[in-house]
């Protein structure tokens, strides 16, 4: 769990670090704190995985990964798991979940994205997961991002 | 979109993580880069301001704070789409939103500081928009690994 500080640090820095020579000094000036502690926190934040990394977040679109393909399966329960473990080991799966479904409308409880420079290369990568899964798959579909209609990423408020 | 140029790929390469905690972490990552540290400052306020970048700094997991991060759905009839969009995209807690080809044509991620605040939220968009959100929280994670390099 996180204390005030490090929750002060999270609305400080989760826009973005500041992009000045000693950006950890900025951060620990505008909050009246050391920057020893504020590089003392990050780390230990860094640590416990409540910060996953530091450093670029790029727009795919804008680097070139203009299709994105969420591939959705309806596998049975007992096999989930085992199947989610080694679609996740495929090299270009970025995500892997099981989540509920949600019947009638949503047969599906295993989720995998996967990104390419265009539709026909992520269906080739959607095929790849179905020959994987072979007779296991009962349905599947893939959902193609056509719009980022917003991408803050996490904002807490103060 | 633009072109890249080598040292703009590399930046993307390299810094999707492992950016350095110490006095002057550009230097560091700089030097590493085989640039100035001023260089890769400004680079990177352009690769912000061109929007190939969406932020440089921490990607926080808020579930490891007491938080949750769930995904939803919903059906917007088409004629209704913006409006949607609006109401959705003016919660706080709604840290990314896609249009999908698919009947739930609206896929957004709700990050709340508490796991009752998903209900919440959920409760809210379905009161704005008059439609029904679909949650599917992840109950289990194979793999998350989100680095693409840049291939233009």
């Amino acid at each position: 769990m996180i204390d005030e500080i490090d929750r002060s640090l999270i609305v400080a820095t989760q826009g973005g670090l500041p992009l000045v020579p000693r950006p950890y000094h900025a951060i620990a000036e505008q909050l009246g704190l050391s920057a020893d502690e504020v590089m003392r926190r990050l780390k230990t934040m860094l640590e416990t995985g409540i910060i996953r990394r530091i450093g670029a977040v790029p727009n795919h679109y804008a680097i070139g990964w203009t299709a994105n393909g969420m591939t959705v399966w309806d596998v049975a329960d007992e096999q989930v798991d085992e199947l989610g473990t080694r679609i996740g080991a495929l090299d270009f799966v970025t995500h892997c979940y099981r989540r509920p479904r949600a019947l009638p409308a949503w047969p599906y409880n295993l989720f995998a994205m996967v990104h390419g420079a265009s539709r026909d290369e992520c269906a080739a990568k959607a095929d790849e997961i179905r020959t994987l899964l072979g007779d296991s798959c009962r349905g599947n579909d893939i959902l193609y991002s056509t719009k980022i209609l917003k991408k803050s990423g996490l904002r807490i408020s103060r | 979109m633009r072109e890249l140029s080598a040292v703009d790929r590399e930046i993307l390469a390299k810094l999707q993580g492992e950016f350095p905690i110490c006095e002057r972490p550009y230097a560091e990552a700089a030097e590493q880069l085989g640039i100035s540290e001023e260089e890769l400052l400004q680079r990177i306020e352009h690769l912000l301001a061109d929007k190939v970048l969406t932020r440089f700094g921490p990607m926080f997991q808020i579930e490891e704070m007491g938080g949750a991060f769930v995904l939803a759905a919903l059906a917007s009839p088409e004629e209704r789409y913006d409006e949607v969009t609006a109401l959705v995209n003016a919660l706080p807690e709604v840290a990314h939103n896609y249009r999908r080809e698919h009947a739930l044509n609206m896929w957004f991620v709700l990050a709340t500081e508490t796991k009752s605040g998903i209900a919440d939220a959920i409760a809210r968009i379905e009161r704005d928009t008059g439609l029904a959100v679909y949650a599917f929280p992840k109950e289990r994670e194979f793999f998350v690994e989100m680095k693409l390099e840049a291939r233009l």
